[in-house]
């Protein structure tokens, strides 16, 4: 009997092992958390501000700003950044959403590309993600993505550099626990792209991830590279129902 | 140079309202070297000068020790309507304004 | 008598005199000295009637949320003209002045300093009739275990 109903606990046992993901929110400070909570005091704002300029500012060759085709961006765009990144039929490839507007800027618009975290490519994504803000991450669902999201499950979980660690060794094992004064996060990338006080500046979630590579010894692929994208899918079905939090603080 | 500014729309007579500022501003400190190990060169925000209806209401002479994108809280008593002004200049010259407007009812 | 007094105002008289050992300890001390009488032009400053307000444990010494408070009434007659922040272990020590103009309902400001050390933050104020008060407060600058550069 007590075997049968073990048997029949089973899964609510197992439900029990896997605890909901923590956004780095909870890992923070009361002083982040109450930056991060202030919309007016939120520095990552500032950006979100200069992106909402430049989505109403015409650009390039087609003379067009990001508004002339997609409107209001809180209509538009709402949800969009919780579903990047993703597969892409005109580029072929999986892209994030820097990546996306960066070739909605060169291709529709016409106009000088945006270097990977300049100013206007990070205002840009900020206020474009922003506007998911509260919306839950939902893991990408086409073959390619699929695909790619297991080679980034792989990455995770294999040690690199000459540390030789995996992400999974500080950020699901350790999460919660002190390096110095830090508390380790579970490593999500849900508030992305954030300001972080280290930075003085709002950052990309692959800004975040390259300083994880140099901090274990390891070479840091470069903006842009598959091996980010790919980890990046990987991070957002790994944050599971966690909610956009873009302009996230960390510290 | 990009800021934003929080003040009321509309007050009551003789209330106390907040002003916020934020602006964006590496407000470099002159000791970071860049890539090359050469220093950047110092550049911050050094004044800032609130007015209203043309009188100075607030200013602050900052330094390097003032944090990037430098943000100020104060308080005014709303004593009539009018317009703040926000008038700003860095190390290389470069000026930043903004303006809003108080309706006291 | 004691109801008179506004609580804001008590509240902070007692915090300022609760800080005003630690500053006037360190008053001696001839470095700090002749950086208070940079600032004021001569006379140093007495201790108190100056709240400092950090977080004890800041999280990055880039961005060290600041609030300054002084027990002034700030009617036409009585108030605070200006305020300065001093960080002595920083490069440059005089972090900021402010200038309160007339409208100025409160002596009080917030802002975000950068600290290079664990170290006492003062805040120095010049009151209407000539006198300069001063409060400080001590804060221990957390160094980051993961950074950008390795």
């Amino acid at each position: 009997m007590r075997a049968l109903c073990m048997l029949l606990l089973w899964p609510l046992l197992l439900a029990a092992q896997t605890p909901a993901p923590r956004s780095g929110l909870e890992f923070a400070s009361a002083d982040v958390r109450a930056l991060q909570a202030d919309d007016f005091a939120n520095p990552g704002m500032l950006w979100v501000a200069r992106g909402e300029k430049l989505w109403n500012t015409p650009a390039g060759r087609s003379a067009t700003s990001c508004a002339g085709c997609h409107r209001e961006a809180p209509v538009s765009m709402k949800g969009v950044a919780a579903r990047y990144p993703r597969f892409d039929r005109e580029a072929g490839a999986v892209l994030n959403l820097e990546a996306r507007i960066k070739r909605c800027r060169e291709s529709r618009q016409q106009a000088e590309a945006l270097p990977h975290e300049s100013e206007d490519l990070l205002a840009l994504t900020a206020y474009v993600a922003h506007q998911s803000r509260g919306q839950s991450l939902v893991p990408a669902k086409d073959v390619a993505s699929v695909a790619a999201r297991e080679r980034g499950r792989e990455q995770y979980f294999r040690r690199q550099g000459q540390m030789n660690l995996a992400c999974m060794h500080c950020h699901d094992r350790l999460a919660g626990r002190k390096l110095l004064s830090d508390t380790i996060s579970e490593g999500h990338g849900n508030g992305y792209p954030a300001y972080r006080l280290e930075w003085q500046a709002l950052g990309s979630l692959q800004r975040r991830l390259r300083a994880c590579f140099t901090g274990v010894r390891a070479e840091a692929p470069a903006f842009g590279a598959p091996e980010l994208i790919e980890l990046e899918l990987y991070l957002v079905q790994r944050a599971g129902p966690l909610r956009v939090e873009t302009p996230a603080v960390r510290r | 140079m990009l800021a934003r500014i929080q003040v009321p729309a509309q007050a009551k007579r003789g209330e106390i309202i907040t002003i916020r500022i934020a602006i964006q501003h590496p407000m470099e400190t002159g000791y970071r070297p860049d890539h090359f190990g050469r220093r950047i060169p110092r550049n911050v925000i050094h004044t800032l000068v609130v007015r209203f209806a043309g009188a100075e209401v607030f200013r602050a002479d900052m330094g390097s020790g003032v944090s990037a994108n430098p943000f100020l809280q104060f308080h005014v008593r709303a004593e009539a309507g009018g317009e703040f002004t926000f008038d700003w200049v860095d190390d290389t010259g470069a000026k930043g304004s903004e303006r809003a407007t108080l309706n006291v009812v | 008598m004691m109801l008179m007094i506004p609580r804001r105002r008590f509240l902070l008289a007692c915090t300022a005199l609760a800080a005003a050992p630690l500053i006037s300890r360190a008053q001696g001390d001839p470095r700090r000295q002749a950086l208070l009488r940079e600032i004021t032009g001569g006379p140093l400053p007495s201790a108190g009637r100056v709240l400092v307000d950090t977080p004890p444990l800041a999280d990055n010494g880039h961005s060290v949320p600041l609030r300054v408070v002084i027990d002034s009434p700030m009617t036409a007659a009585e108030r605070v003209r200006r305020i300065t922040i001093l960080a002595e272990r920083n490069p440059r020590p005089i972090v900021a002045s402010y200038v309160l103009g007339p409208l100025c309902a409160r002596a009080e400001i917030s802002t975000r300093i950068r600290l290079a050390d664990i170290q006492e933050v003062i805040a120095v104020a010049e009151f209407s009739d000539g006198s300069w008060w001063m409060g400080g407060t001590r804060v221990i600058v957390t160094e980051l275990a993961c950074l950008e550069d390795g």
